[in-house]
C-alpha cells in the first residue's frame, strides 16, 4: 500500500496477515491479508459456502485463527484480553439474538458487563439514531424484524466499538426494512466516522454501500478494489 | 406350599425363582400365540438376570466376612465406574468424565462420609454398601441429567451465547441461565422422590427392612433419611458438575467450543 493512498483513506486501524482458518482438513479461510481504512465501509462479497462469516468470526476472535493473526491498530490483537478485543471490534449478525426483557436492557448489556451502567439520556439518543425514539421500554419480543436489527445495532454501538462487523445485517428483512437499515448504516459511518466490515451476499448492496470489496472464493481473497473493479459497473 | 418341600433357603431360592420364570415365560407363550416373539429375548434376559443377580449375592456374601474398610475400597470403585457411565451425557463435551467423577465422589463422598461419622449411617458393611450404593447412583442420575440439559441448552442457544460474548461478556455470563435451569431439571426427580415418598412408592430399601423384620415405623423414618440424604448428594453434585462443566463449553481465549458441528 503507498504511501499517498494510505493518508488519501485514512489510517490502517485492521489488517489481517496470511489469515487462515482450517476445521479438519477443510480450509475455510485460506490465508487472507487486507488492510481495512479508519472510517470505511468495506464489503466482503462471495458464493454461500465461500467463507464470509468464517472471516468475520476470526476478525473479533470468536472462532481462533489456525495461521497467521490480525492487526488492531498496529498490534497483534491476541496481545488484547477477548474482552476487550471483542468491546473494540463490535458484531451484528444477520439474526439480532436480543436478550429477553426490553430494549434498554439490551442496549445497557455491553456496557454493564465492564460494570458501566448507560444512563437513561444515552440510551434515549442511541435510540434516536438508530431511529426507534422512545423505544427504551419497549418489550424486544414485540418487535418487527426491522426494528429488532435496529436494536441489535444500537446494542452493539452502546459498547463504543472502533470498528463494527456486520454479516449479513438486512438479509433477514423486507424490502423495505432492508433499505431502511441500510441507509441507516451508511449514515452512521458517515457521520460518527465508523469502521464497518459487512458481510453480504447482495452485489447491488455492495455497490450502494461500500468504498472497498473483498472478493472470497472458497476461503480464498481473489479480488480487492473499488466495488466498480470488482463487481463490475 | 413351597417351604414344606424344600428346607434350606438356598434350595427354596431357586425354586421360588423356577416359578417366577415359569410365570414369565408362560406370558411369553401367550404373546406368541399373538405373533409377538419375545421367546430367546426373554430367555437370555432370565438366564442373564439369574446368573448376575447370583453372582453378586455370591459376592456379598464374601463381603459380609471381610473387614469394614473394604468397603471403602468398593465406595470408590462405584463412584469412578459412576462417572464414567454419566460422562456419556455429555458426549463431545471435552473433560466430562473427570468432571462427572469429581462431582460424584465429592457430592456423594461427602455425604456419605459425614453421615457415616454422625452415626446416620451404620459402618457395617451391611448397611453402607447399600446406602451408599444408592446415594452413589442417585448422583450419578442426577449428574447425568445435569450434563445432558446443560449440552442442549448450550447448542441450542449458541447464537445468544456468541451473540454475548461478541459484546464483551464473561463466558461463565453467558451460560449462567443455562446451567441454573440444569440444576434445578436434575433434582425434579429427587425433590418428586421425597413429595411422593410413601404414597406414590415404598422404595426397595424399606421394603427389605420391613422383610427382615425391623419395626415398621423406624424403617419408614429411615428411609425419609435415606431420601433426604440422596437429595443432598445430588444437590451438591449437579451444582458441582454444572460449574465445572462451564468452563469446559470455552477455549481459553472465551470462544465457544461446544457446538453442534465439532
Ligand atoms: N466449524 C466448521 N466445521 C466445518 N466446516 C465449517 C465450519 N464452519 C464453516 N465451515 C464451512 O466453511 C465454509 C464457509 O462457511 P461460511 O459460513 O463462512 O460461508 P459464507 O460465505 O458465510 O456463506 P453464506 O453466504 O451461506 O452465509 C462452508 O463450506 C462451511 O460449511
Ligand atoms: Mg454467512
Amino acid at each position: 500500500m503507498s504511501v499517498a493512498q494510505q493518508t488519501a483513506s485514512g489510517a490502517v486501524v485492521l489488517r489481517t496477515e496470511h489469515l487462515g482458518r482450517s476445521v479438519g482438513d477443510i480450509s475455510v479461510v485460506a490465508g487472507i491479508s487486507l488492510d481495512v481504512y479508519h472510517g470505511e465501509m468495506l464489503g466482503i462479497v462471495g458464493a454461500s459456502g465461500s467463507g464470509k462469516s468464517s472471516l468475520l468470526r476470526l476478525l473479533n476472535r470468536l472462532d481462533e485463527p489456525t495461521s497467521g493473526t490480525v492487526f488492531l491498530d498496529g498490534q497483534d490483537y491476541r496481545q488484547f484480553s477477548p474482552r476487550e478485543l471483542r468491546r473494540r471490534v463490535g458484531m451484528v449478525t444477520q439474526r439480532p439474538f436480543l436478550f429477553p426483557g426490553n430494549v434498554a436492557g439490551n442496549i445497557r448489556f455491553g456496557p454493564l458487563q465492564r460494570g458501566e451502567v448507560v444512563a437513561d439520556e444515552d440510551i434515549a439518543r442511541l435510540l434516536e439514531r438508530v431511529g426507534l425514539p422512545g423505544f427504551a421500554g419497549r418489550e424486544v419480543a414485540n418487535l418487527s424484524g426491522g426494528e429488532q436489527q435496529r436494536v441489535s445495532l444500537a446494542r452493539a454501538l452502546a459498547n463504543r466499538p472502533d470498528i463494527l462487523l456486520l454479516d449479513e445485517p438486512t438479509s433477514a428483512l423486507d424490502e423495505q426494512a432492508k433499505m431502511g437499515v441500510e441507509q441507516l448504516i451508511c449514515s452512521l459511518v458517515k457521520d460518527t466516522s465508523l469502521t464497518c466490515v459487512m458481510v453480504t451476499h447482495d452485489r447491488d448492496q455492495a455497490r450502494r454501500m461500500c468504498d472497498r470489496v473483498a472478493l472470497l472464493e472458497a476461503g480464498r481473497l481473489i479480488q480487492f478494489g473499488k466495488p466498480a473493479e470488482v463487481l463490475g459497473a | 406350599m413351597l417351604k414344606s418341600l424344600f428346607h434350606t433357603q438356598l434350595t427354596l431360592g431357586f425354586a421360588q425363582a423356577g416359578i417366577a420364570s415359569v410365570l414369565a415365560l408362560a406370558v411369553v407363550l401367550l404373546a406368541r400365540r399373538r405373533n409377538i416373539h419375545l421367546e430367546s429375548d426373554a430367555a437370555i434376559a432370565l438366564l442373564r438376570g439369574i446368573v448376575q443377580i447370583v453372582a453378586v449375592g455370591s459376592i456379598l456374601a464374601l463381603l459380609l466376612k471381610s473387614p469394614r474398610w473394604t468397603s471403602v475400597f468398593l465406595l470408590t470403585g462405584m463412584i469412578i465406574a459412576a462417572g464414567s457411565i454419566s460422562a456419556k451425557r455429555a458426549k463431545n463435551i471435552p473433560g466430562a468424565r473427570k468432571v462427572s467423577t469429581y462431582s460424584i465422589a465429592a457430592g456423594a463422598g461427602l455425604v456419605t462420609a459425614v453421615m457415616t461419622w454422625a452415626g446416620v449411617i451404620d459402618t457395617a458393611i451391611t448397611s453402607l454398601i447399600p446406602v451408599g450404593s444408592m446415594i452413589i447412583a442417585n448422583a450419578m442420575n442426577t449428574n447425568g441429567l445435569a450434563l445432558n440439559r446443560f449440552r442442549s441448552e448450550v447448542l441450542a442457544h449458541a447464537g445468544e451465547i456468541e451473540t454475548a460474548l461478541a459484546l464483551g461478556a464473561a463466558p461463565e455470563h453467558t451460560v449462567a441461565s443455562y446451567a441454573e435451569s440444569s440444576i434445578h431439571a436434575s433434582l425434579i426427580p429427587a425433590i418428586d422422590n421425597l413429595r411422593s415418598l410413601g404414597i406414590v412408592w415404598i422404595p426397595g430399601l424399606m421394603t427389605g427392612m420391613l422383610l427382615s423384620g425391623a419395626d415398621p415405623l423406624y424403617a419408614a423414618i429411615y428411609q425419609f433419611v435415606v431420601i433426604a440424604m440422596i437429595l443432598a448428594s445430588s444437590g451438591l453434585t449437579s451444582l458441582l458438575s454444572t460449574m465445572m462443566i462451564r468452563n469446559h463449553a470455552f477455549s481459553a481465549a472465551e470462544q465457544l467450543v461446544l457446538k453442534s458441528s465439532g
